[in-house]
């Protein structure tokens, strides 16, 4: 038995990836069903000489992610629906302030404590909206073990890329499912390691300068260069500044960085969608029915496609129109009441062809729900 | 084997189902170099209550991780059986204990009642182990994954004081299953 | 250094009112610094929202201005990532208290090394006077026109039940003393807590007659005293200042190293 090989939960996964990526600092806060990752890097994170601290609050966790994050480590934090709409308020001071770090989202049924332990898929666009203000912000999920782990190390890639919160979007079913996980060896996948300034001591560091490139070179608290960071719209120093001028660039900064890099940042996975008449689109557990669903068909030589989106935000339209151009059907399969779906029909050149099919009573949506879907449309005489 | 084998554990909290449906699902996918997916469904209480756990094992990729039409069916609970026993396929194969099992149906299916639990009790008198005994006799039964994959799953992730005790449980249930199989 | 070396120039003139006493604190905050010759890289200040949390950005330190009521939930973040680093967190007492309350019971409990300064003005002088709850029960305030019928919290006590080991109180008129105080809390090994009693003359002084900077100063000064004072025998109306409790348990970061020794044993 080769020992790269594990036979591990989903949450378990994204440990493996977020350790590998190179995580450092974990602060959490119990709840199902993330609590997995929270209790293995309680384990794991001291054996490498990193820290793992239970937080007094969800709130708090976010908090401390952040403060970690500006001293140099690599960050994480992990919690569920409630625990998400708690960390709201931080996640923007993240992408203001642009903090690297991670925040894990297990999915779970809500509104509010909802149905802690059944699968939902009801966050999508809380994790796109939920916290005040305009901004942007990144998300990714996936379907299996080996695309959590891969996703989980893409999270902190970007994160440290464009200096920004990213959000992971899993849900039940991926969180507890166990699964085959191979560990890739180091170095297989490229690790981004955080761009620190070159600026020398003595010489004027501007934390919010941009190079030409675009990016934002960093220096860890407790080193040479000591600046402001805040939460208010700030000037090139990190400090407060209510300059309309400057308010407006940092705004456009902040949108642009994230949001002309729509198609750099999509990850998707396609499924004979070349010739697809039905294209079904979906993302996390929903994908592996949906994926049952088109292997079926095709077996049966019908031409049946699936995209699986992998970069839920920013939404990847451009790829979306492209990909349902020649596709008569677009069946948008989620665990929920049509929160991706309505984004795939303003991506679509005819949104009158795109068909939600979902489950959002707890139950994970099965192949036959989909084809359920399915007779409705086709009685429908599209 | 059968290219995709869908097995459902069904019991009550603390009886070790989840954990019979891991290590089966980890041996195939370790040792048999096998697919598998094990899924369960989570209620508040950790002891107590119904458990049904899901295990796909398939020698192709597996997409949906949960099973509609079990191939086999475990009840070890009178509440499981009720419950659970729609969801056998035609021809599938039902398990259940004889002590904790009373049948009030017939199903579409081949039924194997054994006296796992009484079997324990009686010759290692730990009812913990009742759950490897029940994954004795299905190995037996279905031949899906070797019995010495099973014991090196045991050892990997039981301390050695108890080893003996599990050992002894699946090769007792492996007997049940060999002589019900013939 | 001299003073001035502490302060980020530029950013003068600060934006409080004429008479805040949050200018003494930061006075005698770069006085404590000064005595100590810590390194200003070797300070990271973490505040949270308020006037108080202002103070932050007009230190030459790494200052980190965050959201209301967290600064010690990231100030635990950056201590537990970084130990080597002296961590000082200026707070309000609504940041503090109200919606910082539960960061304050749980940073306290930890007994982690962070400094702990409460700018108690009894006030929310940023959104224009409203209670707090240190305001007091019978105060006015701009959301307790008919008299405020909330108690309040004494820092003191809560930070002591709720496990700090180092608390004191000063004030804005006994700046030597809150100097000093200041001083030995951020050498304290563990979670300090100082509060300092802040006027604000502009909200809580003038909706509650209590005239200007200089008559606030005078009044802290009256009804104050040293711990264990014979005027506080005869007079147990009035608050105690100096060092209440100062008591040694293990501290967050060095246990937390224990944790990890264990884990690398491998038990």
């Amino acid at each position: 038995m080769s020992n790269n090989i594990r036979f591990v939960q989903g949450n378990e996964a994204c440990v493996e990836g977020a350790l590998y990526a190179g995580l450092e600092f974990f602060a959490g806060y119990p709840i199902t069903p993330s609590t997995e990752i929270a209790e293995q890097l309680s384990s794991r994170l001291p054996k490498i000489g990193g820290k793992f601290i239970q937080m007094e609050d969800e709130i708090a966790s976010m908090c401390a992610i952040i403060g970690a994050s500006l001293t140099g480590r690599k960050v994480m934090t992990a919690t569920s629906g409630p625990g998400f709409s708690l960390k709201q308020e931080a996640l923007g001071y993240a992408i203001m302030a642009e903090i690297p770090c991670v925040i894990v989202n297990v999915q779970r049924g809500g509104p509010s404590t909802g149905i802690p332990t059944h699968v939902h898929q009801g966050d999508v666009n809380q994790a796109r909206w939920g916290t005040h203000g305009d901004h942007a912000i990144v998300a990714l999920t996936a379907s299996n073990h080996q695309d959590v782990f891969a996703m989980t190390v893409e999270a902190f890639n970007i994160a440290e890329t464009y200096r920004t919160p990213v959000v992971l979007l899993f849900d039940e079913v991926v969180g507890h499912m166990r699964e085959r996980l191979v560990l890739p060896e180091p170095g297989e996948i490229p690790i981004v390691e955080r761009l620190r300034t070159s600026v020398k001591p003595g010489v004027n560091y501007h934390p919010y300068l941009p190079r030409e490139d675009g990016r934002l070179p960093m220096s860890d608290f407790g080193g040479v260069h000591r600046y402001n960071v805040t939460g208010l719209y700030h000037d090139m120093w990190g400090f407060p500044s209510d300059e309309p001028k400057i308010i407006n660039e940092l705004l456009h900064h902040l949108m642009d960085k994230i949001e002309h890099r729509t198609n750099q940042l999509a990850r998707f996975k396609e499924f004979y969608t070349e010739d697809a008449e039905c294209l079904l689109i979906s993302y996390g557990s929903s994908a592996r029915s949906a994926r049952e669903v088109v292997e079926k068909h095709r077996q049966r030589g019908e031409r049946f496609g699936l995209l699986e989106l992998l970069t839920l935000w920013p939404f990847p339209s451009d790829l979306i129109r492209q990909k349902a151009a020649g596709a008569r059907l677009v069946v948008v399969v989620e665990m929920n009441m049509g929160q991706m779906c309505q984004s795939v029909r303003l991506a679509v050149d005819r949104p009158e062809r795109v068909f939600l099919s979902n489950r959002v009573d707890g139950v994970f949506i099965s192949p036959s729900d989909i084809e359920k879907t399915l007779h409705l449309i086709q009685g429908k005489g599209v | 084997m059968v290219e995709k084998s869908q097995f459902v554990f069904t019991g009550s909290g603390g009886q070790g189902v989840i954990t019979a449906a891991i290590i089966l699902a980890e041996a195939a996918v370790l040792l048999e170099n096998l697919n598998a997916v094990q899924t369960q469904i989570y209620g508040a209480a950790a002891r107590g209550g119904a458990t049904r756990t899901d295990v796909v094992i398939s020698d192709t990729e597996i997409f949906y991780p949960k099973v509609d039409q079990a191939n086999v069916l475990v009840c070890l609970t009178q509440e499981a059986y009720m419950k659970f026993s729609p969801i056998i396929r035609p021809g599938g194969l039902l398990i259940t204990d004889t002590r904790y099992v009373r049948i009030e149906r017939t199903v579409d299916a081949i039924h194997k009642e054994l006296p796992m639990y009484q079997t324990v009790m009686d010759k290692i008198g730990k009812p913990i182990v009742f759950n490897i005994c029940m994954l004795g006799a299905l190995t037996a039964l279905t031949r899906i994954v070797r019995q010495e994959s099973v014991m090196k799953m045991l050892e990997d992730r039981i301390p050695p004081a108890f080893l003996d005790m599990n050992r002894q449980a699946l090769e007792l249930g492996f007997e049940l299953g060999t002589a019900a199989a013939a | 250094m001299a003073v001035k070396d502490y302060i980020r120039e530029r950013f003068f003139p600060h934006m409080w009112c004429a008479g805040c006493g949050h200018g003494i604190v930061l006075n005698g905050l770069i006085r404590a610094v000064e005595k100590l010759g810590i390194d200003k890289s070797a300070i990271v200040m973490v505040s949270g929202i308020g006037c108080s949390s202002r103070i932050a950005g007009y230190l030459d330190f790494h200052t980190l201005h965050t959201l209301h009521g967290r600064a010690l939930a990231f100030a635990t973040g950056v201590k537990l990532s970084k130990p080597e680093l002296n961590v000082i967190v200026p707070m309000g007492d609504g940041d503090a208290l109200a919606i910082g309350g539960n960061h304050f019971i749980h940073a306290a409990r930890r007994n982690i090394n962070i400094t702990a300064i409460v700018m108690n003005n009894r006030i929310y002088g940023m959104t224009g006077g409203q209670c707090s709850p240190l305001s007091g029960y019978g105060t006015l305030a701009s959301t307790a026109p008919y008299t405020n019928v909330d108690q309040s919290f004494d820092v003191v006590q809560l930070a002591s039940a709720a496990g700090a080991t180092f608390v004191a109180r000063s004030t804005g008129f006994h700046v030597q003393q809150m100097t000093e105080i200041i001083q030995e809390a951020i050498l304290h090994n563990g979670f300090s807590v100082v509060e300092v009693m802040s006027q604000c003359p502009t909200y809580f002084g003038r909706r509650n007659r209590q005239g200007d900077a200089v008559d606030m100063l005078k009044y802290m000064q009256k009804i104050t005293t040293p711990i264990g004072s014979k005027a506080k025998e005869q007079n147990p109306e009035l608050i105690e200042r100096g060092v209440f409790v100062r008591k040694e348990l293990p501290e967050y970061c060095s246990a937390y190293d224990t944790v990890i020794r264990r884990a690398k044993e491998g038990k």
